[in-house]
């Protein structure tokens, strides 16, 4: 059972450790994985040490699809494939965003790869700087609220939903909240023949402002406030959904971050509160979350 | 000579070539004047031909050049080809995949840049990524570049070179002529090539960790281990065109190749197609007593500046042509860098340098005589020129 | 050190860097609370809560950074966070 080996340069109380640690859990020994620049990649190879325990590839930030693309190809070629599983993981900016042409095209030619995406929901490896998977309203160093803002003004891409539109067999939002749920998930994938995607909700401490301790419990509350619907997608079906009972107010997720401070306090704060409440509540209809 | 000829396609040619070097993973995207290498390899697959084979139909160079990282980093023998703007786009990766140490080998089929889009030839292109840590070598026709990719392999894939090689061949010039070339064959490819066996490769039986990142500490030592592979290529692409050679009786210089240099007063150096057009020029002004010569420059990088020291020493004027341009620096590449491997030397020649056939701008013999008249003069007043455009149409400007 | 060509690196080498000197709180352990249900052990970033054979666990104060996500999550308070004496 291969885990991050400790002593890499996470922050205390990590997401992405945890994720990582999750899917290596998940996909055992017999693995590639693939890894574009990000936190992940910078704290856990710092020359001449690395935290894997598996093979591990980092090349750039916006190429992990296309690299992993590669390394099953060329396992294919060499008659080395064998039951090794070849799994890209990356931020959610290496992803959606740069990444985002290289991620198309592997999954439209239908690569035999599984992708996870940890999703801290901003560029933390630079600073905090808003992607386009930062929430609505969410301060970044690059959405600052001002007079003239309330912060991220656009709200999360959709991106599992662009990933099933490409036909992919296997689509699934997670929350490294639910570890057990996170491992089924991902073993889940990994057992499907050709691009399978794993979108995982990870709270970052540094980036979103909470106590290092808290990174389970806050992402618990977007799943429970309906800000993080979890679910599965078959075939470009939705197969199974994590109802949540009695949904909580959005206000209970974003007063526990500081990166939402600010609409506590600012005027007209409790409209532009109401527009993420607004989200929850579409997200409850859409997908049946009650 | 072995071998019989046989009327093809330069870029068929070359695809041929590349087949026959057993590759195990083809990712390209296709650009003019490209487009004919992958289309034949295509093909080949198609046909089954390429056994141990995968070729990737990508979305971008980007990603073409990308894959590649991944394979070869598995063990996977490589192959991708572009050009211009597909080559621009890989710019990034290009820095990678020499850092990594991937011995990936891509034919570019020089062509201009944009804009003015233009999809002609010349060598901007690839001599605007001479300072990602690629190998460059420079074809004169289409024999040569299917045999130079079968050297290119063998020296990126020395283990004590393990670097990546550009195989620069003219745009159309070369990629789309029609002419009889010997095919490469398979047995005595084989005989020339050994399999690529890395040592160190992606593999769960024995994780390692590739691509990580070095702070100040060490990175240094990486950006001079790069350096050092690249010394070590020269003596390299020497002995990879001597065996060439011994295997398969074909040979066009080592780093450098020479034409009538020995006893020449004017030493024109030049890259690619234009090298056949020059030896014409020669031959001609030979005939009228002229003490003129060539250097083909077979490798740009490394670059071969003993070599050059030891060919120049009894010029007395040498001149540069260049398909390409340094903006701000009114030179071209190869004027730049003659220039400075000659000094701190006691070698004092003057190095006058010309600008032609930019953007496929036709290079007609009398243009080369023009120059080689110039460079008399240059010798005869003991007054050098500065570098320039030898084929501007000034009424245009 | 000598430098591997392309920076090649083995596995699990980040263990010669100690965290440990990181931590400001350190988790104390109320072994008679705990229920031996592992997540602790699974939830850890820094995989230095290691279960034994009897289902206790164990801190490896060599890397634990004290994030205190341990005993945050602990559904019997098994886990205090302290702070730490340097
Ligand atoms: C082409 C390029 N542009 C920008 C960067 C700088 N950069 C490195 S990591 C990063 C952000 C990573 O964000 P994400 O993918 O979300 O991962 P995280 O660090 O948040 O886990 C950026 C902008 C880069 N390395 N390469
Ligand atoms: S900034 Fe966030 S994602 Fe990056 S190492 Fe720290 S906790 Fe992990
Ligand atoms: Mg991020």
């Amino acid at each position: 059972m291969s885990r991050l080996a400790p002593g890499h340069r996470g922050c205390a109380g990590c997401c992405d450790a945890m994720a990582a640690n999750f899917v290596l859990e998940a996909i055992g020994d017999d693995a590639i994985v693939i890894n574009p620049t990000g936190c992940l990649e910078v704290m856990t190879t710092p020359y001449p040490e690395s935290a894997w325990e598996v093979p591990w590839i980092h090349s750039l930030f916006e190429n992990a699809a296309a690299v992993a693309t590669g390394v099953e190809a060329a396992l294919r070629a060499l008659g080395r494939k064998g039951d090794t599983k070849v799994v890209a993981m990356g931020g959610d900016g290496g992803t959606l965003d740069i990444g985002m042409q290289a991620i198309s095209g592997a999954f439209e030619r239908g690569d035999d790869i599984t992708y996870v995406c940890i999703d801290n929901e901003a560029y933390m490896n630079t600073g905090v700087q808003r992607s386009g998977a930062t929430p609505f309203n969410a301060s970044t160093t690059t959405s600052p609220p001002g007079s003239q803002s309330f912060g991220n003004p656009r709200p999360k891409k959709n991106m599992p939903a662009i990933m099933a539109a490409h036909g992919s067999p296997y689509v699934a939002t997670t929350s490294i909240s639910y570890p057990k749920e996170m491992m089924r998930k991902v073993k889940k994938a990994v057992g499907i023949e050709g691009p399978t995607y794993i979108h995982a909700h990870a709270p970052c401490t540094t980036g979103w402002r909470f106590d290092t301790s808290k990174t389970v419990e806050i992402g618990k509350l977007a799943v429970e406030t309906a800000l993080w619907p979890m679910y599965e997608q078959e075939e470009g079906e939705i197969t199974k959904v994590r109802k949540v009972k009695q949904p909580k107010p959005v206000e209970d997720y974003l007063k526990a971050q500081g990166r939402f401070k600010h609409l506590f306090t600012m005027e007209g704060g409790d409209e532009a509160i109401a527009k993420i409440q607004a989200i929850a509540d579409w997200n409850i209809k859409h997908y049946g979350l009650e | 000579m072995t071998g019989k000829m046989t009327v093809v396609e330069g870029s068929y040619a070359v695809a041929h070539a590349v087949k026959i070097c057993r590759p195990n993973v083809i990712s390209a995207y296709p650009i003019t004047p490209q487009t004919h290498i992958v289309e034949d390899l295509s093909q080949f697959m198609a046909d089954g031909e390429i056994p141990n084979c995968e070729y990737i139909n990508v979305e971008s160079e980007f990603s073409a050049i990308s894959t590649l990282v991944g394979a070869s980093a598995v063990g996977a023998r490589t192959y991708s080809s572009t050009t211009s703007q597909g080559l621009e786009l890989m710019h990034e990766v290009l820095f990678n995949v020499s850092g990594m140490r991937l011995p990936i080998v891509m034919t570019v089929a020089n062509r201009a840049v944009s804009a003015p889009i233009n999809i002609w030839n010349d060598h901007q292109d690839s001599i605007s990524q001479r300072d990602t840590g690629w190998m460059q070598l420079y074809a004169e026709d289409p024999q040569e570049a299917a045999d130079m990719t079968a050297q290119a392999y063998r020296v990126a894939e020395d283990k004590d070179i393990m670097l990546p090689a550009m195989v620069c061949m003219d745009g159309f010039i070369l990629s789309h002529v029609y002419e009889p070339v010997i095919l490469l064959e398979q047995e005595l490819t084989d005989e020339y090539l050994p399999g690529f066996e890395p040592e160190h490769i992606l593999d769960p039986a024995k994780p390692k960790t590739f691509g990580a990142f070095a702070d100040p500490s060490t990175y240094t030592e990486f950006r001079y281990l790069q350096q050092k592979g690249m010394d070590a290529a020269l003596e390299k692409i020497e002995n990879a065109a001597d065996d060439f050679n011994k295997i398969f009786g074909r040979y066009y210089g080592g780093l450098i190749d020479t034409y009538e240099a020995e006893d020449a007063e004017i030493l024109l150096f030049a890259m690619g197609s234009v090298v056949g057009t020059i030896k014409d020029v020669i031959d001609r002004a030979r005939t009228e007593g002229v003490k003129v010569g060539l250097v083909k420059v077979r490798a740009f990088r490394p670059f071969p500046v003993e070599a050059i020291r030891k060919v120049v020493k009894d010029a007395s004027v040498i001149v540069t042509l260049d398909k390409n341009i340094s903006l701000g620096l009114n030179e071209g590449a190869l004027c730049t860098e003659v220039k400075s491997c000659l000094y701190n030397t006691d070698i004092n020649i003057p190095v006058i340098g010309f600008l032609l056939g930019h953007g496929g701008r036709d290079i007609p013999r009398r243009n080369i005589r023009m120059i080689i008249d110039k460079a008399k003069q240059v010798i005869r007043s003991g007054v050098t020129i500065e570098s320039e455009y030898a084929d501007l149409r000034g009424e245009l400007i | 050190m000598k430098i591997t060509i392309g920076g090649v690196v083995e596995p699990g080498t980040t263990r010669a860097n100690k965290t440990g000197g990181w931590r400001n709180f350190k988790p104390l352990y109320h072994k008679d609370k705990c229920i031996k249900c592992g997540l602790c052990s699974m939830l850890c970033p820094d995989s230095s809560v290691h279960e034994q054979e009897d289902k206790y666990v164990i801190f490896d104060f060599d890397f634990c950074k004290g994030c205190g996500i341990c005993a945050n999550e602990c559904p019997k308070d098994a886990i205090e966070m302290v702070l730490e004496e340097k």
